[in-house]
């Protein structure tokens, strides 16, 4: 393994973000996913003659919103720029791109560098976020010597975001990326559906000696659709950079693809052979104008970014930043949570521990999200209640939550279902208590003995002879003063 | 700035242009004239004159959101040289 210490790893980020628009940037045609092929490529989608592309104010919408969160400026005007090469998916012979100016200009994100008590807060600044049309799909298995073209995608919004190159472990370009993927689901501009490739990353990744002023030279790895992939192909990137240098090699300016299989990256083109794209203002397409007054009404319609509700959080109801960041952490949880304490649950620390305990436990275990739950905000909230008023302790409050999730009703019924009520009537934990000292002698002697081990164990026996139902602050008290 | 018969040929490759040796000198001749054009443009002053990126000063106009293209996958097909299972073939392509 090479000598890591010795060398700074520099990454830029540029990540493509597919917008979540229902018609196409420069057509009608649906974007919906996986419709049967090309039943969703129009004329202009498939570059018929005479056709013209008409721009999607949903998309340029996205844009703002994205740019608006990140802090950049919005460009009062951009230009849409043909990107010339050919490739069967791309019917024009060009993807409709923004190259000299972009929408979006400049801004930053905020990320958290690993977690809990050992993370780091970083500023990773972005270059840019501009607008274009995805291409279509190829398929090269199934057709004898033939290529099959689904021109479905062909044309669907894309908002490419390109950082500078801030990052300087994978670690920070892996949290850069998730970052980047709750801040667009938040938005609402962008599913996020990584499997389906609506957030895809390129990864620009370079080595020097620590101490060095200039940038290494950089490859390129394409089309990561994990966060893993993104992680452990940088890592191999660097380690064959490290080794290369460190054998007397140079890096070439190249694009790689990262083998999940191999664990390897293998060079795509060089600088040399690189595509001459030839970009120039599309004459299709006239400047797009950003009104002040368009970025107002868009700045009024945002919901509050999760940066600032998970300090609202930390400052309204006493949660701490971890708690308040795995809240907020995506809009589905942090709704959930708003919608629980709207419901009436009053202690909103004792609703955050069941959102981030039992609740998402339980979501992670059946893969679905908040908003899918069986156990709705108004459930969840009529559990806390029935906490909070005595009427269940935290073991039997599990119990009605297993039984809520598992569809048997709200929270009072299933107490008057299963007799799940705890026992507060002390004459009745009293009756019990004196049984239980009755059976066990042996345990009231070790514990007047001076074992306090003892005591646990009568509370125990107190418990199960109440079937878990006896008040347990009430079993504590009324012990001691039997035994005292 | 002068162009050569390698620079046509890179241009026409780029372009996917089959040209003939006889095909490049003509256009050689043709965009040489044309470099001179440009070169005599480039002459003129600009300083304080902001670039157009289109001939006609006006914005584009933005089109709601909404889905109005229906599936004419059946027309769209009938002109195809070969189509299997809904897919354009083409020769085998991969990079």
């Amino acid at each position: 393994m090479a000598g890591r210490k010795d060398w700074e790893v520099v990454i830029g980020l540029e990540t493509h973000t597919q917008l979540t628009t229902a018609s196409k940037i420069f057509s009608g045609a649906s974007t919906a996913f996986g419709a049967a092929p090309n039943t969703q490529a129009s004329v202009v989608d498939l570059a018929l003659p005479g056709v013209l592309p008409v721009l999607n104010k949903g998309a340029v919408d996205c844009a703002i919103k994205f740019g608006l969160a990140v802090g950049s400026h919005i460009a009062e005007k951009s230009i849409f720029a043909r990107k010339n090469y050919f490739y069967p998916d791309l019917p024009k012979g060009y993807q409709i791109s923004q190259f000299e100016i972009p929408v979006v200009q400049g801004g930053s994100l905020t990320i958290q560098v690993g977690s809990g008590q050992e993370a780091v807060s970083k500023t990773v600044r972005l270059t840019r976020a501009h607008l274009e049309e995805d291409a279509g799909k190829s398929l090269h298995e199934d057709f004898a010597g033939m290529s099959g073209i689904d021109l479905n995608r062909a044309g669907t919004p894309l908002l490419e975001i390109v950082s500078e190159p801030d990052m300087r472990s994978s670690a920070e370009a892996v949290a850069y990326a998730k970052s980047l993927h709750s801040l667009v689901m938040w938005l609402g501009i962008c599913d996020g559906n990584m499997q389906e490739g609506s957030f895809r990353c390129d990864a620009n990744v370079s080595v020097r000696k620590k101490g060095a002023t200039e940038y290494g030279t950089r490859r390129e790895i394409k089309n990561l659709n994990s966060f893993r992939f993104l992680e452990k192909a940088i890592e191999t990137e660097i380690d064959w950079q490290i080794e290369t240098l460190e054998d007397g090699g140079k890096i070439r300016q190249a694009t790689v693809l990262y083998d999940p299989d191999k664990n390897e990256t293998r060079e795509m083109r060089s600088k040399e052979d690189a595509m001459d794209y030839r970009y120039f203002p599309d004459p299709d397409l006239l400047p797009l104008a950003v009104s002040a007054e368009m970025v107002a009404a868009i700045r009024a319609s945002m919901p509050e970014l999760p940066e600032a509700m998970c300090a609202r959080f930390m400052a309204q109801y006493g949660l701490s930043a971890y708690d308040a960041g795995v809240l907020t952490g995506s809009h589905a949880l942090a709704d959930y949570f708003s919608a629980t304490l709207a419901a009436g649950a009053a202690d909103a620390k004792t609703a955050a521990n069941w959102i981030l305990g039992d609740l998402s436990g339980r979501l992670n275990e059946a893969d679905i999200g908040a908003a899918a739950a069986p156990v709705t905000p108004a459930l969840l909230a009529g559990l806390i209640k029935r906490i909070a008023d005595g009427t269940l302790s935290s073991k039997l409050a599990k119990e009605v939550f297993a039984a809520m999730w598992a569809g048997e009703g709200d929270a009072d019924r299933i107490i008057e279902a299963k007799g799940l009520r705890q026992i507060s009537d002390s004459g009745a934990i009293e009756k019990i208590v004196d049984e239980v000292l009755a059976a066990n002698p042996k345990s009231v002697e070790e514990f007047r003995a001076g074992r306090e081990k003892a005591f646990n164990a009568l509370v125990g026996q107190v418990m199960k002879a109440s079937k878990g139902k006896a008040n347990p602050a009430q079993v504590n008290d009324i012990l001691k003063r039997k035994l005292g | 700035m002068s162009i050569e018969l390698k620079d046509v040929n890179h241009i026409a490759n780029l372009a996917r242009i089959d040209i003939s040796p006889a095909e490049a000198q003509a256009a050689l001749a043709q965009l040489t004239n044309i470099f001179a054009l440009i070169e005599e443009m480039q002459t003129v002053d600009t300083t304080g004159v902001e670039p157009m990126s289109h001939g006609i000063e006006v914005n584009q106009r933005l089109r709601e959101d909404r889905v109005t293209e229906t599936d004419q996958r059946e027309a769209n097909q009938a002109s195809a040289p070969q189509v299997e299972a809904g897919l354009y073939l083409v020769p085998k392509v991969i990079e």
